[in-house]
């Protein structure tokens, strides 16, 4: 039985969206807390404003991350959700699931919490929703124990890592983003449950420029895929997108009519180094920088090439504070491999690190620090050449940090000597 | 058996991270690894894969809430023992898939998802808008300035049609955080809701001292309007405390991060921001940032009407104007930001206009602009 009148959350019952409202009172029927949920909602609702205090740190023995506290400011009104902390499981790359785990991971929640879930965070975790704090230890033995699955991070550590699902179920992914995920997740255990970082630090993994996990605005180390020899053309497949016996994108619209290779493909390449020739699609591979659109056009009729890997970029984030940041191409082509443990990828982030740690400020983001200090100083610890893939443009203004050794005769002069030459 | 409180530390297991991504993969999944060839999208919401083996892997696509119970994950726990062996996975954008290696039991699962209410629409695919990506708002957040699963209900109610439909230009990824933490990045999204804040930190004296570290709230501000300040509580007690100038606050709430008693949070005050034209990949054009077009609209629970008429508005010119394949910041690039404002019937205001770290980048330095109704 409802424990609150919740006239404005019911209304979000109605319409054809999955409703979380009625979802909550079904799992109300189980845990009754969820009762309280929807009655703080309600007022906050009625008052346009949260009802959630500040913080309060919660967590396991020995972790320093995975557990985000959260209380109640009207807790005799909502009993149910005085203490509601939420737990942070790492995801298993690419969040497919047997039902056997998931249901393992329902029965965990439906003892150990409210039952409320978050599928999934935004980093990637799946997220328990609301908990109180004598039961985080338990939890924690129960889900080590029986599930033999671990926490997620929070706080200034690694977080969890992220990835496109990849070669599982993708034709595009340059590299096993999955791979890259799972080995370099199990590599950082301490980082992740640890925090000894400036602020937050996240990876993610996405096998081709498309991003499915949006790797370039989201996180400060970037594994994109790319190849660097030749688009894969099969013509046959080109002259039936051409004839409409194949539908473009393989279908991505209804509303599209007629394809035109010359104004949907063509037309839309950024670099303008595809044409039609007799009848065969040509690409000019030298001038191409891989943006997939083509490719994503005539799925059947084009494929990345073979020669592939991918780019690190770098950098990247959320306003807070100075203004969002894409990432930073830093590395144009690597080869991820699980064949030497992805220790390409690892050489990179720990000279990152490193620095990072040592001179980043408290809450800046590697990317913040980047901005600081410059990408030309940058590159130097990461002791990449530069090249003018670095940038879009060269510099516009004149200010060059020079270096005394660069200067014929260093920086040491006499101005005693200039006196005798130039008087005052 | 089970934890021991008296032993917390006893048998304890730490470290081990998540279980292997290859426990869970269905069997076609794991027969072509790395083998696929091709994808159609057969209809919306249902992708068809092609593996060099000839082997086919279909998936259905359906929509969740993202703040799920579990007693509906193992309703989806039931569709995937009885249709997919066992096996479900979950989308970066909050979407469920159900995987099926034939065609002939694509139909008995979507006819079993359509049987269930609204609970699982079958959509998200191809030139559609997919699921919104979201925060916690009111739900679970202390920083919020608008509610996240309530707002993303109302937004997707309203334009439902174009998540279970493949009728736009190119595919839209709309995405919501409740305050300008963004802990879900909106900042590269087609369209995007932002909770924003409108009134200046208050100071709670009383509290301060107990909770913050004074010099970490000073420096929390990106504009150095917090300074300390030496204050008499009603007892008489001096306390060090700080004061904050109102005119150089940019409401960014960093300082309620760091210091719990200084609140920002407002009825009145507290709104939504709508961003546009943001994209993450490097199809044609390389990743961009969503461009405040919108500064404010009220917080107007339980359906906020004047959010969900403006993403609609916006939604709909761009699909009634665009090319095929522009996604909405291509879309405006093309025509002008000019000529945005006036196919949006979006008032334009001096908030439009950067004036914050590198602003000069976004301010027009060519006389190529167009005669739209702005110019009297």
């Amino acid at each position: 039985m409802p424990k609150h009148d919740t006239p404005l959350m019911d209304e979000l019952e109605k319409g054809p969206w999955p409703s979380f409202v009625s979802d909550l009172k079904r799992q109300a029927e189980k845990n009754p807390e969820c009762w309280d949920i929807l009655g703080q909602m309600e007022l906050s609702y009625k008052d346009k404003i949260t009802h959630w205090k500040h913080g309060g740190i919660v967590g396991v023995f020995g972790y320093g991350g995975g557990i985000v506290g959260r209380y109640s400011d009207s807790p005799d009104k909502f009993p149910g959700v005085a203490h509601f902390h939420t737990v942070r499981l790492n995801q298993p790359s690419s969040k497919f699931y047997s039902t056997e785990m998931l249901r393992k991971v329902c029965d965990l929640w439906e003892k150990h919490g409210s039952g409320m879930t978050n599928m999934h965070g935004s980093t990637g975790d799946m997220v328990l929703l609301g908990t109180r704090t004598e039961e985080l230890e338990p939890l924690f033995f129960d889900l080590t124990h029986e599930l033999k699955w671990d926490l997620g991070g929070s706080g200034s550590n690694l977080r969890t890592p992220s990835c496109c699902l990849g070669k599982a179920r993708c034709e595009w992914a340059c590299y096993d983003t999955q791979a890259a995920c799972h080995t370099l997740t199990m590599h950082y255990q301490d980082e992740i449950h640890r925090p000894a970082f400036p602020y937050k630090f996240k990876f993610k993994f996405s096998g081709c420029a498309n991003d499915c996990v949006a790797s370039a605005a989201r996180s400060d180390f970037a594994v994109i895929g790319t190849w660097r020899d030749n688009i894969r053309i099969n013509q046959d497949e080109v002259k039936k997108y051409i004839s409409g016996e194949l539908k473009a994108g393989g279908g991505i619209a209804d509303s599209f009519g007629a394809f035109d290779i010359k104004k949907d493909v063509i037309g839309h390449c950024p670099t303008g180094c595809m044409w039609m020739e007799g009848g065969d699609l040509k690409i000019d591979d030298a001038e191409c920088t891989r943006c997939m659109h083509c490719i994503n056009v005539m799925p059947r009729a084009l494929r990345p090439g073979v020669d592939q890997g991918a780019t690190i970029m770098m950098g990247a984030k959320a306003p807070i504070l100075d203004g969002a940041q894409l990432a930073t191409m830093v590395i144009p082509f690597v080869k991820p491999t699980a064949d030497n443990d992805f220790e390409d990828l690892i050489e990179v982030i720990e000279k990152a690190w490193d620095w990072w740690m040592e001179f980043g400020k408290n809450r800046e983001r590697i990317g913040e620090t980047m901005q600081r200090v410059g990408l030309p100083s940058f590159l130097r610890v990461m002791e990449v050449e530069p090249i003018p893939q670095h940038v879009k443009e060269p510099r516009c203004n004149p200010y060059v940090f020079w270096e005394a050794a660069e200067v014929e005769g260093g920086w040491d002069r006499d101005i005693k000597e200039f006196r005798e030459r130039h008087k005052m | 058996m089970g934890y021991d409180p008296e032993n917390p530390m006893k048998d304890r297991i730490t470290d081990i991270g998540p279980p292997h991504y290859e426990r869970f993969f269905p069997q076609v999944i794991k027969d072509n690894y790395g083998k696929w060839l091709y994808h159609e999208i057969v209809r919306p919401g249902v992708l068809k894969h092609v593996s060099e083996s000839g082997a086919e892997c279909y998936t259905v696509r359906v929509a969740s809430a993202r703040l799920i119970s579990i007693e509906h994950i193992r309703e989806m726990c039931d569709i995937a023992d009885k249709h997919c062996d066992g096996i479900l996975r979950f989308t970066t954008r909050n979407n469920a898939e159900f995987m099926v290696d034939d065609e002939a039991k694509v139909q008995p699962l979507l006819d079993d998802l359509a049987s269930r209410g609204n609970k699982f629409p079958v959509g998200g695919t191809g030139a559609s808008v997919s699921n919104m990506v979201h925060t916690q708002g009111w739900v679970h957040c202390h920083t919020p300035a608008t509610d996240a699963s309530g707002v993303v209900k109302a937004v997707m109610d309203e334009i439902f049609d174009y998540f279970v439909e493949m009728k736009l230009p190119a595919k839209c990824k709309m995405a919501l955080a409740c305050c300008i933490n963004m802990c879900g990045a909106v900042h590269a999204s087609d369209i995007a809701i932002l909770g924003i804040h409108r009134k200046p930190p208050m100071v709670d004296n009383e509290a301060i001292t107990g909770v913050c570290e004074i010099p970490l709230a000073i420096s929390a501000c990106p504009l150095g309007a917090i300074k300390p300040a030496k204050v008499t509580l009603e007892n008489g007690d001096e306390i060090k405390s700080v004061k904050v100038n109102a005119e150089r606050c940019m409401f960014c709430g960093n300082c309620y991060t760091m210091c719990p008693a200084m609140p920002l949070a407002d009825p009145e005050g507290d709104g939504c921001a709508i961003l546009v034209g943001g994209k993450v990949s490097a199809s044609r054009t390389g990743a961009t940032f969503s461009k405040l077009v919108i500064p404010f609209l009220p917080n107007n629970p339980p359906r906020w009407p004047e959010v969900v008429q403006a993403v609609k508005k916006i939604l709909e010119a761009w699909a009634k104007n665009a090319r095929k394949y522009e996604r909405i910041g291509e879309w405006a690039e093309r025509i002008g930001w000019e000529r945005f404002y006036e196919k949006c019937d979006i008032p334009f205001s001096d908030k439009s206009i950067d004036d914050y770290r590198l602003a000069y980048d976004t301010w027009r330095t060519t006389t190529q602009f167009k005669f739209t109704s702005h110019i009297k």
